[in-house]
């Protein structure tokens, strides 16, 4: 009885879908894509929805995957994260699409995070974190803080001999915890808590005089100052014209910046914000082949010469290669099959270079560190070897028993002290 | 709704005119057909999710459409109570989705609570030394405050560990802010646009507090998961979004009942006499400030009841839910919807937010127009801006008014003087004399 | 520390490198060539005998050498590793030899261009002083000195006493005077130097003069059993007062003076670890769900010699007793730290003095922000009562405006200029154009007004997210409103502030002409009172509320252009401030210009207290400024200002 009615079902579906099955020559696979198109996160996640079309369109070129044509499923959260988790189901039951590429911020990714584990579903999550997650149905394409934060800080104590840390974030979870873990970090390597200053402000501040008049009255003491800037969105935009005004200039004052990239740049006037930092994975002037041609490709793509590439558009043009190799390499598109598949894929940087994934679901990245220019990109100043993205940091004691496998162990979880596995299902 | 049942005559509560008391006479249900209307319909509704639901095995709804159904209620529940507090007492309250979203992060902290409690429990299982009492507490602070960076369990969550104090919560965390601040701005006799710019201002700075890591409720991030009920991790989301579904209609059609059945009472008619002239009413003796502090409070725990039902099924709460646009919306569900009758409200807040969520979900095709292609999810909010300044303008009772047309009740030719429930309405009611 | 080292190695190195420079200088392309790997990949921490090595070539190219090293205009040849120095060309670049010859051109790919980092950067204006000090051109000079004061050196000391005499400019000398006190202060090995050049400063409040007397008085925790013979103390701490008794104990612990106290989990793990036969300590494993029982099974442990005793609270508690505790200069000279915490303390109030005045400038600013977003709903909202919830488009329509004449006018400073009063115009006809079309069919229903323009505002911000993209849009300041007007190191307020304190001024005095001195203003008072009245004295009613309106929006899009010069320009730039603008006018008083200017000096001041209060989060600010506002308007419901009579309508 139950197996008359679901095939009565499924040959009406596909009577349904016939006519279109035929435009698209065969069956195809569905990428759903996750990303805001609306509302306050649409400024930087509409770029990688596009981004993803313009990957899928170059695979399709090729012949796509196992055959089969890919097809996207773009939908809109609109930057409403109670959404995200509603289009994640609905892309995984409804659309029954093979694996999803989206999410930016934190939030929209613990929101997805029970409904793609409880569906055992497959997403790409392109954005640079706070780390302390591991989940079976994740893998996280961005920095981890072990391959951002902690080399931007090495770089800063090495390189420049700061003394003093202002570490100025927008008030939520990936700021909180990143400068969490920097704290634990400085004070390990010597700096006293006294020479840390903190300050988190709301999304899209714009009133950030007095924020920098106390940063620079912190070089009273005579110990060189450097700010850790986590500062979010288009909040930078007032934050970096008050530099500016206030002639904080980068061998005074140095900013390191983890949340600005080419595309933040574009919305201002950066000749007088030459010299100031910022530390990422990638950066559109990397001088490599492989970069040249996907520069040229995306302009073509979005037909705007002026467009940017950055750090998250990487990501998610080597998880896709990644899962387009994985797939292939398993046969087929279901999701366990392509989660073993994933770990150990390999894939060329745009930098240079070979991303690798590891078990815990993160990449092996090199840091790549810039000094802003007066057109707006970076000059690499320092590009690190790759290095492994570490799920559970070393610096804060809960996490540093934790360990995350998804290999050998099959925990994202795991405390090694104890050596039993916390929990399957992540933390949300 | 019946216009006639609102005191024809300024003689006083005691006097009701012939007519209102003939009608008065029939009973409750008789009087207000729409009433069982709306409760066949929900019933039916429910009877036809449930049989066609996953949980049944006959798979032709998802379970996401049931989770958005579900959902739908209870807005509309909301949507029921902003109707009586704005439509038939004129209070134009810019801060009751501030209610909605508090109910939902009083029940988010048991569920959340007895959730990590129980993988906490499962973890420490292992070790050959039973945990004290303080290690558990310990454990689970850690797990719900490592992700914003703390491991300390704040006061507010002392009582998170227990269902039934949690819910008391629900009920009086909304009630007693709506308490106090109804309070303090009725007795300043805070009227008018200045009180809806005063509740917009409460739930702006309700929801900047949360926004801070250090409020105590994870900050941005808010509180999630909320969907894995405690207790329940083995059964099914279908069968869990089913049964929320349920309880959710079975809310608003007992909570429909209830109001219809208080607002066409003579509460009813002292409230719409409020809306209609304030002054008037309390030159007659009535406690005005009384009244109006009883439906905004009361109003305001529905919405906290509404919310507690909504945010398991939404899965996450966090303050952007209380951001001031939230409340807009819900004004503007029951503008659309027909204001000052309970179906308009309904129907406002599911049609609107059902076809919002179709439109931004990427399914609606696009539409050319030859030079261009349009596409909803670039234009559908813009489509749904003029759509309100169309309905103020032209339909002043909203969705709820083709009703009337169709019952063949045509209003009033009404010479030029303006509608609606300001001081428009007791002209309206002049006019139809 | 790292500063120390870096001291003690220029130190060695500079004693050593001179003495080999002047037996006979070698070519710079041999020093060059031995370090090649170096120079390609500097870091700082290893880059300074490099750096010395090459200052004391004695090569005539050698301060050309190091001054395109630090601009980035050095590069490598790909093909044999040769260093050139690059100026662009179009070919590529124009090679530069290490002797000085031209060098032809290469194409830009076959160079790799060498970019040390800022630190590095930093060595080599560092190492560059001792040739630029004293170069003919001021602005090398200035160069040189900045450089000093910004990695001041012990070495730097005397070159710079050299190159005070021979200098011509007084404005650089005037600096060099400065830096050499600065440097005597913390560098010369003579302590009355020292005292006098800290003395000389009297209270001077340069950040450079705090910078450099405060590592004097730093001072370090010490735990002992006397007073340390020949330390600098600052002060002996009381137990209770100066510090608590755990703050004490730790720094027992952590200079071995003392027995590490047990943490919960060493308990646990040490029961754990001494598990008998389902009990540890004699207690069955059950009951361990309970501290006391455990502390009970740890000491019964103890008693048994089975793990280590932990400190009791009567051992910490002798421990605490037997020892004192002191704050000790790390500057061995006691007459040094005293003149410099005399100094510090002189310097210290006028520091709190200015502080305040820079909070008060700051908060003005805020004001006149809020106050200039407010304008033109005072006019909308305070006169004519129309609740416009659109008024936020109209500030972001206004910096829309901005971004787009910018795209059709490079010139900046001119952009500006037609930019505000186009700026203008487009909002005054978006606002005429709204009250014909809607709002005036709304006059009488103020709370459906909120509604309307309420689907206005999302229906336009839609529009500009689909014109302009989600982006952040440029608008840039021209050249002149850059920088910041600085009264000391203190007190700043950037230029483009003070343009828009100048701005809402400006427009304060024009609400002020227009609604007193001119006749449209006589006429929208007369509407505002009695618009039947009106009407009849001739007046049409129409006419002027579509004025009043269009002038209230233009308003807003004037500050919509001063806004977003100094933040972001994105299509949800004015929903940021519509919240706050209404409090604004509510607070003040609606009707009464005075009104909103109280109510926006009256949040910005607010705003800046309570942030300052509470430096480390600006949310928390904002929060308590409007929990304020709604207590306050419990108080004063008409606001700040209400009028009274038959102005105050109803």
């Amino acid at each position: 009885m139950k197996l008359t009615r679901r095939m009565l079902l499924a040959s009406g579906a596909a009577a349904l879908a016939a006519p279109r099955l035929a435009f698209a020559q065969g069956e195809t696979i569905k990428i759903g894509i996750l990303h805001s198109l609306s509302g306050t996160m649409a400024i930087s996640e509409t770029t990688l929805k596009d981004t993803m079309l313009m990957l899928i369109e170059a695979q399709n070129a090729k012949g796509g995957v196992l055959g089969k044509m890919l097809e996207p499923v773009v939908v809109d959260p609109a930057s409403d994260w109670p959404l995200f988790a509603e289009k994640a189901r609905e892309l995984l039951t409804v659309q029954k699409v093979a694996c999803m590429f989206g999410c930016w911020t934190s939030v929209s990714r613990k929101s997805v995070l029970p409904v793609i584990e409880e569906l055992n579903g497959l997403l790409f999550y392109p954005v640079q974190y706070e780390g302390e997650e591991s989940s079976k149905n994740v893998f996280y394409t961005g920095a981890a803080p072990n391959q951002q934060a902690i080399p931007a800080v090495d770089y800063y104590l090495n390189e420049l001999g700061i003394e003093k840390f202002a570490l100025l974030g927008t008030d939520y979870v990936y700021p909180r915890t990143t400068n969490n873990i920097l704290e634990a970090y400085l004070k390990s390597k010597g700096i006293a808590a006294e020479d840390i200053f903190v300050n988190y402000t709301p999304f899209g501040h714009s009133d950030w005089s007095k924020i920098v008049a106390d940063v620079v009255a912190l070089g009273a003491d005579g110990k060189k100052v450097g700010v850790i800037s986590t500062v979010n969105g288009d909040a930078n935009i007032g934050f970096y014209k008050e530099l500016a005004a206030a002639g904080v200039t980068a061998d005074k004052l140095p900013v390191i910046a983890f949340s600005v990239g080419e595309e933040e740049l574009s919305g201002l006037d950066t000749s007088n914000l030459v010299g100031h930092l910022a530390a990422w994975n990638y950066f559109q002037s990397a001088e490599t082949p492989a970069n040249a041609e996907f520069i040229a490709a995306w302009k073509a793509f979005i037909k705007d010469d002026k467009r940017v590439t950055n750090d998250p558009m990487e990501a998610h043009y080597i998880g896709f290669n990644m899962w387009v190799q994985a797939v292939t390499a398993a046969g087929t598109t279901d999701v366990d099959p392509v989660i073993d598949a994933m770990v150990g894929q390999t894939f060329p940087n745009l930098t240079g270079g070979v991303a690798e994934m590891l078990a815990n679901h993160h990449l092996t990245k090199p840091v790549l560190i810039g000094e802003i220019r007066a057109d707006g990109q970076f000059d690499i100043i320092s590009q690190t070897e790759p290095v492994p993205g570490d799920a559970w940091t070393d610096f804060l004691p809960d996490s540093a028993v934790l360990e995350a496998d998804w290999k050998d162990l099959r925990c994202g979880m795991y405390n090694t002290q104890s050596k039993t596995c916390v929990q399957l299902t992540s933390n949300y | 709704m019946p216009v006639s049942s609102v005191p024809k005559y300024p003689g006083g509560p005691g006097a009701a005119p012939p007519a209102a008391s003939a009608l008065a006479r029939r009973g409750f249900l008789a009087r207000n057909p729409s009433v069982l209307w709306f409760l066949g319909l929900l019933a039916a509704l429910c009877l036809t999710i449930t049989a066609l639901s996953p949980a049944l095995d006959l798979d032709m709804v998802s379970t996401s459409f049931i989770k958005t159904l579900g959902k739908t209620l209870c807005l509309c529940l909301a949507a029921l109570a902003m109707d009586v507090v704005w439509g038939y007492a004129g209070i134009l309250s810019l801060g009751h989705m501030a209610f909605f979203a508090l109910g939902g992060y009083m029940i988010g902290q048991w569920l959340m609570y007895a959730r990590t409690e129980e993988i906490v429990l499962a973890a420490l299982a292992s070790d050959p030394i039973p945990p004290t009492a303080a290690e558990i507490a310990q454990g689970v602070a850690s797990q719900i405050f490592g992700v914003v960076g703390s491991s300390e369990m704040p006061l507010i969550w002392t009582f998170a560990d227990s269902l039934p104090l949690q819910l008391a919560l629900v009920v009086l965390v909304p009630g007693t802010l709506a308490l106090v601040f109804g309070w303090l701005a009725f007795r300043s006799r805070v009227t008018g646009v200045y009180l809806s710019i005063l509740t917009q201002a409460m739930t702006l700075a309700l929801s900047l507090f949360l926004f801070q890591n250090d409020s105590g409720l994870r900050g941005n991030n808010g509180l999630s998961g909320l969907q894995n009920l405690p207790g329940l991790s083995a059964t099914g989301q279908d069968a869990v979004s089913l049964a929320f579904f349920l309880v959710s209609a079975a809310a608003l059609g007992l909570t429909y009942l209830l109001l219809a059945w208080a607002i066409s009472g003579k509460f009813g008619s002292v409230l719409r006499a409020i809306r209609d002239d304030e002054a008037r009413v309390r030159f007659l003796g009535y406690p005005v400030e009384g009244y109006k502090l009883f439906v905004f409070t009361g109003t305001a725990i529905l919405c906290g009841l509404a919310g507690a039902l909504y945010y398991p099924q939404a899965g996450i709460i966090n303050p952007a839910e209380l951001a001031p646009i939230a409340s807009i919306y819900l004004a503007v569900w029951v503008a659309i919807g027909g204001r000052g009758r309970l179906y308009g409200a309904v129907i406002g807040a599911a049609v609107v937010s059902l076809l919002s969520s179709w439109f931004t979900g990427g399914r609606a095709p696009s539409l050319p127009l030859g030079f261009a292609s349009l596409d909803w999810v670039d234009w559908w909010l813009v489509l749904l801006g003029l759509c309100f300044v169309a309905v103020t303008l032209f339909a002043p009772k909203g969705i709820g008014g083709l009703f009337d047309r169709w019952q063949g009740r045509r209003s009033p030719d009404r010479k030029g003087a303006p509608l609606g429930p300001d001081d428009g309405a007791l002209q309206e009611r002049e006019a139809s004399e | 520390m790292l500063r120390a080292l870096c001291l003690a190695l220029t130190l060695v190195l500079g004693l050593t490198l001179p003495a080999r420079s002047q037996s006979g200088s070698e070519p710079l392309a041999a020093v060059v060539a031995r370090h090649a790997e170096a120079i390609a990949k500097p870091s700082r921490q290893t880059i300074g005998p490099v750096i010395d090595a090459l200052a004391a070539s004695g090569d005539p190219m050698t301060a050309a050498f190091l001054q395109a090293w630090e601009a980035k205009h050095l590069g490598q040849r790909k093909s044999d590793g040769a260093f050139f120095l690059l100026t662009p060309d179009p070919a590529g670049f124009a090679l530069t030899a290490l002797d000085g010859t031209p060098a032809g051109t290469a194409a830009k790919a076959d160079i790799a261009e060498l970019k040390p980092n800022a630190g590095v950067r930093g060595l080599i204006s560092t190492a560059l002083v001792q040739f630029t000090l004293s170069d003919p051109d001021p602005a090398t000079r200035t160069a040189a000195l900045d450089s000093i004061a910004k990695d001041p050196t012990a070495e730097s000391l005397a070159p710079l006493r050299a190159a005070i005499d021979g200098e011509p400019d007084p404005a650089l000398k005037a600096r060099k005077i400065r830096l050499e006190r600065l440097l005597t202060l913390q560098f010369d090995p003579d302590h009355a130097a020292r005292i006098a050049a800290i003395d000389g400063f009297g209270s001077d409040l340069g950040l450079d003069v705090r910078a450099a007397l405060s590592p004097l008085v730093a001072t370090r925790r010490l735990a002992a059993t006397a007073a340390p013979a020949g330390a600098n103390i600052a002060r002996e701490l009381r137990l209770g007062r100066d510090l608590t008794r755990t703050e004490a104990y730790d720094l027992l612990t952590a200079a071995g003076l003392a027995p590490e106290r047990l943490s919960l989990e060493d308990q646990r793990a040490a029961l754990a670890a001494h598990i008998v036969a389902g009990r540890t300590g004699g207690i069955p494993l059950a009951e361990l769900a309970d501290q006391d029982a455990r502390d009970r099974a740890y000491s019964a442990l103890e008693a048994s010699g089975t793990v280590p005793p932990a400190a009791t609270a009567d051992e910490v508690a002798a421990a605490l007793a037997a020892h004192r505790f002191y704050d000790v200069y790390s500057e061995p000279d006691a007459a040094v730290t005293a003149a410099a915490a005399a100094a510090l303390d002189r310097i210290g109030l006028k520091v709190g003095a200015m502080q305040a005045a820079d909070l008060g400038l700051d908060a003005l600013s805020l004001a006149s922000i809020y106050f200039l977003a407010a304008i033109g709903l005072a006019i909308t909202f305070g006169v004519m009562g129309v609740i416009n919830m659109a008024h936020g488009e109209f500030i972001t329509l206004g910096a829309y405006t901005g971004y787009v004449v910018q795209l059709f006018v490079p010139d900046l400073t001119l952009s500006i200029l037609i930019a505000l009063p186009l700026a203008f115009a487009v909002t005054f006809a978006a606002g005429v154009a709204m009250e014909r079309l809607v709002i005036r069919h709304l006059y009488k229903r103020p709370l459906e007004t909120l509604l309307a323009t309420f689907g206005i505002s999302i229906a336009i911000q839609q529009v500009l997210k689909n014109i302009f993209g989600t982006q952040a849009r440029p608008l840039t300041a021209p050249a002149w409103l850059d920088g910041a007007l600085s009264v000391n190191d203190v007190v700043s307020i950037s230029t483009i502030r003070v343009a828009i304190f100048g701005l809402a001024v400006l427009f304060l005095g024009f609400f002020i002409w227009l609604m007193r001195r001119t006749r449209l203003g006589l006429e929208v008072r007369a509407v505002t009172q009695n618009p039947a009245m009106a009407a009849s004295m001739g007046i049409n009613p129409d006419r002027i509320n579509m004025l009043t309106f269009g002038i209230g929006s233009g308003i807003a899009g004037i500050a919509g252009v001063a806004i977003g010069l100094f933040a972001k320009v994105t299509s949800d730039l004015g929903s940021d401030y519509i919240v706050q603008s209404f409090m604004t006018v509510v607070v003040g008083g609606v009707g009464s210009i005075w009104g909103t200017l109280a109510g926006a000096s009256m949040i910005g001041a607010l705003q800046k207290v309570i942030e300052f209060l509470n430096p480390s989060n600006t949310l928390a600010a904002q929060t308590y400024m409007i929990l304020f506002i709604i207590l306050f308007i419990q108080v004063r419901p008409r606001g700040i200002i209400a009028l009274r009579g038959r102005a105050a309508g109803d």
